[in-house]
């Protein structure tokens, strides 16, 4: 976001200044205190927490959370390994195909662009909704357990194409493109050579909210994942809380299983689980969003 | 792998500029269809792949939708299962659930809409007017809660309203001498709570949008509004707001297809799926997929799923050409 251009004579008086920036922290402070909250109770010991609760500021600190995550490492690793397979082959792909779906029908010449560009939009207006999707995954194609339905209904986003479509369109002159299937480039070679390296920043883009994408969902492993080995991580992180609130809330099946009533994670655990699961979007986040902003506005025009 | 066969075959480009030069005649009808299919073969063959997914995604679901008029048993299968016309949604309307899921997923659709937007405008109105580094840091904090999964959000929002020990009833509360509230069976609070949870996630992200627009209103016309004495407030009402409207509507136009859509994770995690909750939680999404998984009434799901996804499509339409009628340029189609 350049400022510098919309710089104005005028500016605000330093009396709202001040409120302006006093509201900005506090909004600030909203949007991260949930997160700092998860992340201290992971780390307080189980004493204070069944003395005083979850507090921001707790009597007793300790790692026992993490520790015992971590000797019964063989789930959460599995569940990450599986997670960031499904976001690298996941991204890498989706990327690909996109672009190569956008850049035909960004081609002013290309005659089947309005027919093409119509069957992408028309997704957009119309769904078949998730029970016939779920026929149509586990009947047809036999995808139940299967990362296949992990991976596919996430692999081309409309709403994303067509942002590409519109970079392609206003980034790449048509006139480059001619001077080199003039030269002798085919399609392919020009799609590859020439289209592709001018649009990093779009790529970039694309490429992190693929990431983003593909990390966070867990609607279709709850939808198509029936075996435990092939949870990934986020669908996981949903059943350790929802499992473990289910049994905290039936009193009487707990009663019946006290052995399983034992082996409960405390509530630190649950937060250190939650604390791993969003980690790597924490720590990776900050240095692409910068990318991330300028990719989303540039394409973001009605095409 | 697949690039380089292709590749390979994109080279043979000789050709097409050969048979562009012989044939400068006029050609209509099919032969320029041929002639056109041949000519642009590579491209074609480009987005073939992403047209597979999208057929397998997309479009074969939307032919799958007549599942919901068919008694479907595994038997026979899906094609072999008797057709049963309406009784589906016979059995969907009368299952008494109808009004609750659509009264909750249409209002809280709307909420959310004029909320998120209002919250949005007014952030990167205000942002706009800081600049400088100080409001790139705010704005790096307030998009964080988008970049999270809704299972996460789950945990943060369970670590404030956990029962026992979550951070309102142990902490917060007592500070304004307020008794603990059992947080996942009082229903009461849950509108409010969804409200925020969905605003504090998606605001921030929204105002990015309006904030680029923003940035790309011309200066020239500040410039005269300052001539002519405006104050702050005035040229924010009369010329960011006018400025930034096109952009409003056709966000809004977007959205409103997904009235009848409502966001899973947020209705189905946060909640925890929570029974006493339901009279406000439950949506048609949360609904569609507890009949289907849980009741495993493939029949009833269906129909509610395809009377989701009608309702929706004739919404876009009607907003779009509403829109249309106001103001030609700012339709979306």
């Amino acid at each position: 976001m350049n400022y510098t251009t919309s710089r104005r004579e005028n500016t605000i008086s330093p009396f709202a200044g001040a409120v302006l920036h006093i509201s900005f922290i506090l909004l600030a402070l909203a949007c991260v205190l949930p997160v700092v909250l998860v992340v201290i109770v992971s780390f307080t010991h189980n004493d204070a927490l069944v003395n005083e609760g979850y507090r921001f500021i707790p009597e007793k600190l300790s790692s026992i959370a993490y520790e015992s995550l971590f000797k019964d490492y063989g789930t959460i690793v599995r569940a990450y390994a599986i997670s960031i397979g499904l976001t690298v082959i996941g991204t890498a792909v989706s990327v690909v195909l996109m672009a190569l779906f956008a850049y035909p029908i960004s081609r002013r010449d290309y005659p089947f662009r309005t027919f093409f560009t119509f069957v992408l939009f028309f997704t957009m207006l119309f769904h078949g909704g998730v029970v016939s999707k779920y026929i149509v995954f586990t009947q047809v194609f036999d995808l139940l357990d299967s990362y296949t339905a992990l991976l596919l209904p996430l692999l081309i986003i409309p709403f994303n194409v067509i942002i590409m479509r519109t970079f392609f369109q206003s980034t790449i002159h048509p006139a480059l493109i001619e001077s080199a299937r003039i030269d002798g480039a085919g399609e392919f070679r020009v799609f590859f050579r020439i289209v592709l390296p001018l649009s990093l920043p779009v790529l970039a883009t694309m490429g992190l909210l693929g990431m983003i994408v593909f990390w966070n969902d867990w609607f279709n492993a709850l939808l198509f994942i029936r075996t435990e080995e092939k949870y990934p991580l986020q669908y996981l992180m949903l059943r350790v809380l929802n499992d473990v609130q289910f049994l905290r809330a039936n009193v009487q099946l707990a009663a019946q299983n006290p052995e399983l009533m034992r082996n409960l994670p405390n509530e630190s655990l649950q937060m250190a689980f939650a604390v791993v699961g969003m980690g790597p979007i924490l720590l990776v986040y900050p240095f692409f969003q910068k990318f991330f902003i300028k990719g989303l506005t540039v394409g973001a025009v009605k095409g | 792998m697949f690039y380089i066969i292709v590749l390979q075959g994109g080279l043979t480009y000789t050709e097409i500029n050969r048979e562009e030069r012989t044939h400068v005649r006029e050609r209509t009808g099919i032969a320029l269809f041929i002639h056109n299919l041949w000519k642009f073969r590579f491209l074609t063959l480009m987005l073939l792949p992403a047209l597979a997914v999208l057929i397998i995604n997309n479009y074969m679901p939307m032919f799958g939708v007549f599942i919901a008029f068919k008694n479907i048993n595994y038997i026979d299968g899906i094609f072999g299962s008797p057709w049963v016309g309406f009784t589906n949604f016979e059995f969907l309307f009368n299952s008494g659930s109808i009004w609750r899921i659509t009264r909750n997923t249409v209002g809280y659709s709307l909420a959310f809409m004029v909320v998120n937007t209002v919250l949005s405008v007014a952030i990167a109105i205000a942002i706009n007017e800081l600049r400088g580094r100080l409001a790139k840091t705010y704005q790096t904090f307030l998009i964080m809660p988008y970049f999270l999964s809704m299972i996460v959000v789950g945990y943060l929002a369970y670590a404030f309203l956990n029962t026992d020990k979550g951070f309102l009833n142990s902490t917060f509360l007592g500070w304004f001498g307020i008794d603990p509230v059992s947080w996942y069976s009082e229903k009461a609070y849950w509108p409010y709570i969804l409200i925020l949870v969905n605003a504090w996630k998606n605001v921030g992200i929204g105002a990015v949008i309006y904030i680029a627009a923003i940035a790309g209103i011309d200066n020239e016309y500040y410039e005269a509004a300052v001539i002519d004495g405006a104050t702050k407030w005035k040229q924010t009402v009369h010329i960011t707001l006018p400025l930034i409207q096109p952009i409003i509507v056709i966000l809004t136009i977007l959205s409103m297809g997904s009235v009848f859509n409502s966001d899973f994770g947020l209705f189905y995690q946060v909640p925890m799926d929570s029974g006493a909750l339901y009279p406000v939680t439950d949506t048609v999404d949360t609904y569609v997929y507890r009949v289907l998984i849980e009741l495993n009434d493939i029949g009833m799901s269906s129909a509610a799923a395809l009377a989701q996804s009608v309702l929706g499509f004739i919404l876009v339409l009607l907003t779009n050409s509403a829109v249309r009628r106001i103001n030609k340029e700012q339709a979306l189609f």
